[in-house]
């Protein structure tokens, strides 16, 4: 079966446990209420009008990403920072290590940020002995608590607030606090000594503008700006698809972004960062840099039908309303990108073969493509990516059983007369049930796609009389 | 009032499983003054293969109903799910075969899912029927999001005398079966289909009706499994009560 090597006993213990299901529906819920209320005719009435236009300028972007990374390359030395080109993430970690070889750094905050989570930056410097700290509240708790983030925007959307103080006590050795709001100060407490005390400060971005050569970074609690602008080095790590063209483009895309994500209009900090401090001025860091990722992008870059999985903004919108990532969470899904746009863009970095389930974990609502801001078209790239896994096993020979139904099934329903006669023999030794259902089968019946149906549901017994046959024995022309 | 003809695609899922609501679209069709044409080489649309990714066999199939429905004037599927296959992917199936593709164009022009029918073509939204009891409406994936295919429906049942229909606050929501995910996925699937059905209970209503028999397979399954005598039917099935 093409489902082969789903975590499944995780993805039972998840839809199992009773408190973690509350958990994902509640966060999610409230993100989706939030959503709606942000972008419904009455707020947001050209809402359509906008994602219409993301997506023209997305693709522009992706289809032009040459031009406007070497304008905003330009763009950012004329401000006095400086460009990093990385193929890999082990290219990012030896380039932050020199930098704070030569500076003197050891230890580094960090706002949150997907791409550095992506080339699992952290672990990567913490080998050099760097001690990189997450300074979002809920990056902060999953480092504690060593676990990769459930959620591209709410990292910690499984941990409940009880979660956050077994953490707190085991971890910084605080007392037991349960109150939100304590738990904030405690960690603001030990976050700010580290913000004083950092000689670099890494943030990700969200937007990075071709003709202005700024950055632009959203958040809602102000540790990004901190990040950037406390310590003496300031390091933006990007992928290469977050250019945008023109500044005047940020009209669209925040207004889309913060209601796609959380439901507000605009997020309470948003940063435009043009270089380093400049003679005169009272802050910002002494130096920037801003490191530009490819990670695998330029690949998807090649694939016309694919490329627009690169016009994402990692909203997580994708995520709220997915009913299958509401299901199993963030943590069965193999890399740190989950649900609708994690299954279309993980068999891109990593191969269809790495995770062959992944494009089939979807049952093809479409909510997901419905609510993405930019438009992009989950459901047609799971289709394709299926394709693609079909194809590549049919070269290494595996999932014969699978591939040998499908192609008999074509065979039979192509010659209607077989699959006429196949269709009323089934319909004859079938067992009856009770009012045509059944709720188990004879026990040579119980395997395959059967036993896999009945697992959670009654099955409907083949009708007596199909259509075909009723259509045969009803009376001619009235 | 006679109408012309219209050539019903019932679908695998209808003839094999549910055929009384192929039997149902019928006299609804024949009662509107319709001549009901069935042909009976029809199969399946290849959806449960393409969903799965063999492209080979949904293009095999595909070609089979090209071949059979090549000249119908209007085709009419009791399901949303088959009929955003043909008139959506079919097309997708044939990029290098111009002859096909310019067939699959012609014949998704044509293809009308039951209740965009009714409404669109023949022009009605009150088919005279009578039904007694509270009803829900669920709707499917496919025929909500690709095919635009929301108020029709509610439209139709609105007239319908003696139903009491009642929203419920996940009707838009995935009921999880998903052709072949129902059985990749079944844990998945079968909470997904739990979720619906607490929504379902919310309403008090006796009754689920949806447009695609398939969403409705999941549903009767998962409550009969859990004990519940909640009933499932087809729109073409009340529309056609009296």
């Amino acid at each position: 079966m093409s489902g082969a090597f789903i975590p499944l006993d995780s993805v039972r213990r998840t839809i199992a446990d009773a408190r973690l299901q509350t958990a994902i529906y509640t966060g999610t819920g409230r993100l989706i209420a939030k959503r709606q209320s942000t972008v419904g005719a009455d707020t947001l009435p050209d809402y359509q009008e906008l994602r219409d236009q993301a997506q023209r300028i997305k693709r522009h972007a992706v289809e032009n990403l040459d031009h406007y990374l070497e304008q905003l390359e330009s763009n950012v030395i004329a401000h006095g920072g400086h460009v990093a080109w990385c193929s890999s993430g082990a290219e990012v970690a030896d380039f932050v290590l020199s930098l704070a070889k030569q500076r003197g750094a050891r230890l580094i905050v960090k706002s949150k940020s997907m791409t550095t989570e992506e080339i699992d930056l952290n672990e990567r410097l913490e080998h050099h002995q760097l001690e990189a700290v997450e300074t979002d509240l809920g990056e902060y708790i999953l480092q504690l608590a060593h676990e990769r983030p459930y959620h591209i925007v709410a990292p910690a959307l499984h941990k409940t607030r009880y979660d956050v103080a077994d953490i707190f006590t085991e971890r910084l050795g605080v007392e037991r606090e349960v109150v939100i709001e304590s738990q904030t100060r405690i960690a603001r407490r030990v976050l700010r000594e580290k913000f004083l005390a950092a000689g670099i400060g890494i943030t990700g971005a969200n937007f990075l503008v071709a003709d202005s050569g700024a950055i632009v970074v959203v958040e809602n609690e102000g540790n990004a700006r901190l990040s950037s602008s406390a310590p003496a080095i300031h390091i933006a790590i990007a992928g290469i698809e977050k250019v945008i063209p023109r500044a005047q483009d940020l009209a669209v895309f925040l207004k889309l972004l913060g209601r796609s994500a959380t439901g507000q209009p605009l997020t309470v900090y948003t940063s435009f960062l043009s270089g380093p401090r400049r003679p005169g001025e009272v802050d910002g860091p002494e130096e920037f840099h801003l490191v530009l990722l490819d990670n695998g992008r330029t690949r998807l870059l090649a694939d016309a039908r694919k490329r627009e999985s690169l016009f994402c903004i990692r909203c997580g919108a994708c995520l709220n309303h997915c009913p299958v990532y509401r299901k199993i969470g963030g943590h069965n899904y193999p890399w740190v990108y989950s649900g609708p746009i994690g299954a279309i863009i993980t068999p891109q970095f990593h191969g269809v073969l790495k995770d062959p389930w992944l494009s089939y974990a979807s049952s093809l609502c479409g909510a997901c493509a419905e609510v993405c801001p930019v438009k992009i078209d989950i459901p047609r790239l799971l289709l394709d990516l299926r394709s693609e896994v079909v194809q590549a096993r049919k070269w290494k020979g595996s999932t014969r059983v699978e591939q040998m139904a499908f192609r008999a099934f074509a065979w039979i329903a192509s010659h209607p007369r077989v699959y006429a006669r196949l269709g009323a023999f089934m319909a004859v030794v079938a067992p009856r049930g009770e009012n045509g259902w059944l709720r188990r089968l004879p026990f040579f019946m119980r395997l395959g796609v059967l036993r896999k149906w009945m697992s959670q549901r009654d099955l409907p017994a083949p009708a007596r009389q199909s259509f075909r046959q009723y259509w045969r024995g009803r009376p001619k022309e009235k | 009032m006679r109408r012309g003809q219209v050539s019903i695609f019932v679908t695998c899922v209808v003839d094999q499983l549910f055929p009384e609501v192929g039997i149902a679209m019928t006299e609804v069709l024949e009662r509107l003054g319709y001549r009901v044409d069935f042909r009976e080489r029809q199969t399946c649309c290849g959806q449960p293969a393409f969903n799965s990714g063999y492209r080979d066999e949904a293009r095999c199939l595909a070609r089979h109903f090209l071949e059979v429905f090549r000249d119908a004037e209007f085709i009419v599927v009791p399901s949303g799910s088959c009929t955003s296959m043909i008139a959506h992917h079919f097309t997708e199936l044939f990029p290098d075969d111009p002859s096909a593709l310019a067939a699959a164009q012609h014949v998704a022009n044509r293809t009308w899912e039951f209740s965009r029918f009714l409404l669109e073509v023949a022009r009605v939204e009150d088919v005279g029927a009578r039904f007694e009891g509270i009803v829900t409406y669920h709707d499917s994936c496919h025929a909500l999001r690709e095919l635009q295919v929301r108020e029709g429906p509610r439209r139709l049942l609105a007239n319908v005398r003696g139903l009491e229909l009642r929203e419920m606050d996940a009707a838009g929501e995935c009921c999880g079966f998903g052709g072949t995910f129902a059985v990749k996925f079944a844990d998945v699937s079968g909470a997904m289909a739990r979720t619906k059905i607490d929504s379902i209970l919310r309403t008090e209503a006796g009754t689920v009706v949806s447009v695609d028999s398939s969403c409705l397979m999941q549903l009767q399954g998962a409550m009969r499994r859990a004990g519940l005598g909640i009933r499932t039917m087809h729109l073409a099935e009340v529309l056609a009560s009296r």
